[in-house]
């Protein structure tokens, strides 16, 4: 039953606590340092209601130790910030200026298609669409919807949230790279994540 | 839903794993997906928990060259993510059931070798594992050793690897001609494979060669379709579709063991689709062994 | 916006509502503007229950693993030495104190008198998960160990799930008074009558159906944060869909006033019905939060939320239909056997007898007989969920209706419209007592027909060589329900607070309500706050559910809005030196008509709403004006509003596994006037995705040990997004002539409709087969098709 000091960055911010080994991951956001974002649906990891992104990747916070997040990044949905990893939003500053919300292209989409009503999936559903929108910017429905398949939404039918992904890949583009060759794939797995 | 109490301890070498792991109530965590849930239930109470996380020489996908063999050498703690980023030549089935494996954000958790050493009887990379003749690495106090894919599960959630070992990579053969294929259902609440099948083959001389067919879902433990693969040795590559349908009816026969079931799939469905997505991985590794006939490694 | 002059002439199929309203930028009632509540969400904003009290100890329940048994010893020590355990509690506690804590049951209707379920078991558990005992800690992990650490001894008694067998005279009884465990038997209709259309009639068709009982699974389980002043009484924060009613039933089983208790009900993640129920979790928080004299939260798990219920539908039905030589209705005889569970929670235990009140769909049938025998099963109880008895009644006409087309040879469409009610007839009443209000249903019909016209169908094989089918069923859906408060109040600046007695956990309530008092009045949207979700804000209220909050909300809302802003004329017309009926609103504010005031210029005689609002609280009044400007209006409609529509599915069948694929799906709906077209189209994708769930994957299997065996997320087939098609849209307006808005709610429809147009659809692929019970698996498709 030992206990552990952890750190981690939490949207930008240093937060520290005491904890359990048996602490989950979205436990010590959500109570030990404030950040309700995550929500808790199922506990279980099918329904994604938890998700954050931890060191880059959406991981679901429900099925990760709180002891094991220690020296990571995350980033909640408040933390967010413009298009998702690689891509830019057509139009660039312009758009970004017009829209007092402060929502970057996905949440805005999302806002614009409807694709949320009670709210509870919503964190969860932005991140994993910005994510899936960084790894493939113009996918198909059926992309969209098995891409989606581990975020569970009991209001919309998944329709909406569909069209906002649609919406939000057509107000992307990638960003132009200088050419630089792709790294050697195989090498590239060396750096996967714990 | 809240585990119970446990130590945590992190180790940044394998020996001091194998240390910690010598403890009898430590058990190893990797990414995460069958244990924590698992804690959460308090179906599982041990006294440490292990993170492997701080282990980085056990990640990483290289080719490999032994006994004059070409093999890819994935590491255990490889994410799933990672090995699907590397997307390695010559492992069809096993990057095709590891694109299966829960979603994006179990991808990016899990591990190759934890999805192994789980031993989840409906998991989909042992299907792959099995149907490529792959060999697992085992370190533990006593040293290394392998074992084949079709040894290491010996049950629901039960392997040889005993309590104080663990698993370091899985090697797969490569074969530059060979064609691989995993086709599953998705049961429809668990998220796991109702039933999956992968399929490996090679064409030579215009005809199917040396096919490995392995199903999930279906028993406890990963099993070869004996009948199938019978069934498919010789047939014609190029016109395969009602030969590769005959062999996929077969595909039931000779499995040994009770088929698995629950409130929501039972066994019989289960047999009932089988030949389904047996024909479904079969199809689709033919077609990419016909693609690569020829082709000289 | 309102009555006659806005109908809408329905004309086959009306365009998809995608595009409408926000791209013409419009915020007045029909139009589509974007959702005030999503910013919030999208940046992580919100505040469910579970986000507050983060400092509040932890109440856990030691559950039930038997689904009937006595419970012979409860030893809590060993968990009251668990460093952090703050108090265990058993029924024992309970009973000592001077709360009654047993949940409210409703006894009218039913037909013996039967206690209500026990905040903790007293000495017998009923259902698999019911609570034992209560665990106080300090936080939810040493709750959890504290739960493991009590031990209970329990003697198993028989089980029994099944409710058409729980009535069997060789079931195991669960209450005394209840000795076959029929709790109410439900007549509706003229059984006599309907005897005598049977005796006549030239063709007489039957089925055999299962309603199958699912879980309501809204994305947030419930949760409950309470604290105890010794002056102010209790404060409950809590996921309620329905406020004021969670704090009239926490007064019930705390034994004290309503004025005692404030109820809050913030963001709430998704209802479905099971949180307008009162459930052990909230009145243990508040009770425990008493006795310690601290706050004290409950935030159930999802295996507990799912094990507790209260779950939905249940049903057994035989069901037949009577009809003369022309294909024409002439009767429809139903009995029906439905589970309540191990205890009748509210009005639950009864509602089962009133669900025959649709029966009769959106047909002419003379005659109507429909027996329900209310049923307690060794479950956990039972009570609305999504629909709440429309489903069910719907599902069996629906499925007859196609079974007839079948025997009879007929086009289920051509049978559905011969028997279609005249759309010049309504208002109409039933023979089962329900009264239309209003209806026009060829045209849905027509444009639901039309969206599938020329697609494969009747076990046609395509080239891929799966069987093809096409399924309709059309529908209607009493919406409106009961009373509902809506206050306007206009502050000294201008700025509107308006408040209902509703509840928004989705359905875009702050949005609607601003649209329905912007339009025709002088104030702009964003000048309009929208309060819920507090007992000590807003007058006494009823809630959401039953697809009710639009309807009596929206006209409760409207009512106060009209009169708040004629009293605003009025000082208006004072403040302009002119006749009231010679003012009229601008935008912002009031001025005197062109050619009624005095001179040319007229139109420029102006004063702002934010001026008559100073002036309402002000001096200078006219005489025989009180000062302010609020209103409160308690609404209720005399007869419900009736939703209707028609829904189409095409479906693709692979004979050899029995899997199948849904091609099409398109929703006609009619529910009269559309505030927010945006909105309704997102209320129908909800319920037509829980009604496929429904009709696919979705059921709340017990083992025949009477355990839940879908007691997670992972062991019930909830839908995600890989398993859902996609759903058209299509609207008509045929306004309620019975409300000023002309509303009519559409929170449910697809879940009435999608399950029996789906499992249509299915049989028809399928040859040779009249009936699939759903969740129609591939199993059963299968299987079929072998048979």
């Amino acid at each position: 039953m030992s206990e552990h000091e952890i750190a981690a960055t939490v949207d930008g911010a240093t937060e520290t606590a005491t904890v359990e080994a048996r602490r989950l991951l979205v436990h010590a956001l959500r109570e030990n340092w404030g950040y309700t974002q995550p929500t808790v649906g199922c506990e279980s990891g099918k329904c994604g209601a938890c998700t954050v992104e931890m060191d880059g990747e959406v991981v679901k916070s429900c099925c990760v130790l709180a002891v094991q997040a220690d020296g990571s990044e995350i980033t909640t949905v408040g933390g967010i910030e413009g298009a998702p990893d690689g891509l830019a939003e057509v139009g660039g500053d312009d758009v970004a200026a017009a829209d007092d919300d402060g929502f970057g292209p996905v949440q805005r989409s999302f806002h614009e298609e409807h694709g949320l009503q009670c709210g509870y999936c919503t964190p969860g559903m932005i991140l994993r669409s910005r994510d899936l929108l960084a790894a493939n910017p113009d996918p198909s429905r059926e992309e969209i919807r098995e891409g989606l398949k581990g975020n569970v939404c009991r209001c919309t039918g998944y329709e909406n949230v569909v069209d906002a992904v649609e919406a939000a890949a057509r107000k992307l583009e990638p960003i132009e790279t200088d050419g630089g060759a792709p790294e050697d794939a195989v090498d590239a797995a060396d750096g996967g994540a714990d | 839903m809240f585990p119970p109490q446990f130590d945590y301890e992190r180790p940044d070498s394998l020996d001091a794993a194998l240390d910690a792991l010598a403890d009898e109530d430590a058990v190893p965590l990797a990414g995460g997906h069958d244990l924590v849930p698992m804690l959460k239930a308090r179906e599982r109470t041990p006294g440490t928990v292990v993170d492997l996380g701080g282990l980085a020489a056990l990640r990483g996908v290289e080719r490999v060259v032994a006994d004059g063999t070409e093999r890819l050498s994935i590491g255990a703690l490889t994410t799933d993510a990672a090995l699907l980023d590397a997307d390695p030549a010559g492992v069809d089935a096993l990057l095709d059931a590891t694109s299966e494996v829960g979603d994006a954000q179990i991808r990016n958790r899990g591990t190759v070798g934890g999805n192994l050493a789980a031993a989840h009887p409906a998991s989909d990379i042992p299907a792959a594992t099995l149907a490529a003749g792959a060999t697992l690495h085992l370190v533990g106090p006593d040293g290394d050793r392998t074992v084949p894919a079709g040894e290491f599960a010996t049950g629901d959630h039960e392997t040889v690897c005993t309590d104080d070992e663990l698993v370091t990579r899985v090697s797969v053969p490569l074969d530059p001609d060979a064609g691989g294929a995993y086709a599953r259902k998705t049961h429809p609440s668990t998220g796991y494979a109702a039933v999956g099948v992968a399929a490996r083959l090679r064409v030579v001389d215009g005809a199917v060669a040396d096919p490995r067919v392995a199903a999930v879902g279906l028993l406890d433990v990963p099993t070869r379709l004996p009948a199938v693969e019978g069934a498919l040795v010789g047939v014609d590559a190029g016109s395969p579709v009602d030969a590769v349908a005959g062999a996929a009816e077969r595909a039931t026969e000779g499995i040994d063991g009770a088929v698995r079931e629950d409130h929501v799939v039972s066994a019989g469905q289960r047999c009932a689709v089988l030949p389904e997505y047996t024909e479904r991985a079969v199809s689709a590794a033919l077609a990419r062994a016909v693609g690569r006939e020829g082709v000289v490694a | 916006m309102s009555g006659e002059e806005s109908v809408i002439e329905a004309e086959g199929a009306v365009p998809t509502t995608a595009d409408e309203g926000a791209a013409a930028g419009g915020e007045s009632v029909g139009d589509s503007p974007l959702r005030r509540e999503d910013a919030r969400a999208l940046r992580g904003e919100t505040t469910y229950t579970d986000d507050f009290g983060q400092e509040a100890a932890a109440l856990a329940f030691v559950r039930s693993p038997h689904a009937h048994a006595e419970v012979a010893g409860i030893d809590t020590e060993a968990a009251e030495a668990i460093d952090g355990v703050v108090a265990v509690y058993t029924w024992g506690d309970l009973a000592e104190s001077d709360a009654p804590m047993r949940l409210p049951v409703r006894t009218g209707p039913l037909d013996c008198e039967v206690p209500g379920h026990p905040v903790l078991a007293a000495d017998r558990v009923r259902y698999d998960g019911q609570p034992v005992a209560a665990v106080v800690a300090k936080d939810r992990y040493v709750a959890a160990d504290g739960v493991e650490a009590v031990e209970v001894e329990y003697d198993p008694l028989p089980v029994e799930t099944d409710p058409e067998a729980a009535a069997s005279e060789d079931a195991p009884t669960l209450f005394e008074d209840a000795p076959d465990n029929v709790a109410a038997v439900g007549e509706l209709g003229d059984r006599e009558a309907t005897d005598r259309a049977f005796a006549a009639a030239e063709e007489v068709v039957s089925v055999e159906l299962e309603n199958n009982r699912l879980i309501p699974s809204a994305l947030e389980p419930r949760a409950a944060l309470a604290e105890h002043d010794r002056t102010e009484g209790f404060t409950v924060t809590m996921t309620s869909q329905s406020p004021h009613g969670h704090r009239r039933k926490l007064s019930h089983t705390l034994g004290v006033p309503e004025r005692q208790i404030r109820v809050i009900s913030p963001d709430v993640g998704g209802g479905f019905g099971h949180k307008g129920h009162h459930h052990p979790g909230e009145a243990m928080a508040a009770w425990a939060a008493r006795e310690l004299g601290e706050s004290v939260k409950w935030t159930a798990t999802r295996s507990a939320n799912y094990r507790e219920g209260a779950h939905g539908r249940d049903h057994r039905t035989t069901a037949e239909l009577a009809l003369d030589a022309d294909g024409r209705f002439r009767g429809l005889r139903v009995d029906t056997h439905a589970g309540i569970g191990g205890y009748a929670l509210g009005g639950g235990g009864a509602m089962p007898g009133w669900y025959g009140r649709l029966l009769a769909s959106q047909y002419e049938i003379p005659a109507i007989y429909c027996r329900s025998r209310c049923v307690f099963t060794t479950t956990a109880p039972v009570h609305s969920y999504r629909g709440a008895g429309r489903p069910e009644a719907i599902y069996v006409t629906e499925r007859l209706v196609d079974v007839a087309a079948e025997e009879l040879g007929a086009d289920p469409v051509e049978l559905r419209r011969r028997n279609f009610l005249d759309p010049d007839g309504f208002p109409h009443e039933t023979a089962v007592g329900a009264t239309y209000d209003s209806g026009n249903y060829e045209p849905t019909l027509e444009s639901a027909v039309d969206a599938v016209s020329g697609l494969p169908r009747g076990g046609e094989r395509d080239d891929d060589g799966r069987l093809r089918g096409v399924g309709i069923a059309s529908y209607v859906e009493s919406t409106g329900g009961g009373f509902e408060s809506g206050v306007v109040r206009v502050h000294p600046d201008g700025g509107v607070t308006v408040s209902a007695g509703t509840h928004d956990h989705g359905q875009g309530h702050g949005t609607i309500y601003a649209q329905i008092v912007a339009d025709e009045h002088p104030v702009a949207p964003e000048e309009i706050e929208v309060v819920e979700g507090d007992t000590d804000k807003i007058p006494t209220g009823t809630g959401t559910f039953g697809s009710r909050s639009t309807v009596v909300g929206g006209n409760a809302v409207a009512e106060s809005a009209q009169e708040v802003f004629g009293k605003a004329r009025e000082i208006a017309a004072h403040e302009l030196d002119a006749d009231p009926g010679a003012v009229e609103t601008t935008d912002s504010g009031f001025r005197v008509a062109d050619g009624a005031g005095e001179g040319s210029d007229a139109g420029d005689q102006r004063v702002s709403f934010a001026e008559v609002a100073d002036r309402a609280y002000g001096r200078g009044l006219p005489e025989g004006l009180s000062p302010g400007l609020e209103a409160t209006t308690f609404y209720e409609l005399d007869n419900t509003a009736y939703t209707f529509g028609t829904h189409a599915v095409a479906v693709a069948v692979d004979p050899e596994t029995g899997e199948y694929e849904v091609e099409r799906y398109v929703a006609v709906d009619d529910c009269g006037v559309r505030v927010n077209p945006r909105i309704v189209e997102g209320q129908v994708h909800g319920g037509v995705a829980q009604g496929l769930g429904q009709a696919r994957s979705e059921r709340a299997t017990y083992g025949a040990d009477g355990a839940l065996a879908a007691s997670t997320m992972l062991d019930y087939a909830l839908p995600r997004a890989s398993d859902l098609p996609d759903i058209e849209t299509r609207a008509q307006e045929t306004p309620s002539p019975d409300n000023e808005l002309g509303v009519k709610g559409i929170g449910e429809g697809g879940t009435v409709a999608a399950p029996p147009a789906l499992v249509n659809a299915v049989v028809d692929a399928v040859p040779g087969v009249d009936h699939l019970d759903m969740p129609v698996t591939a199993e059963r498709v299968r299987t079929a098709i072998e048979d």
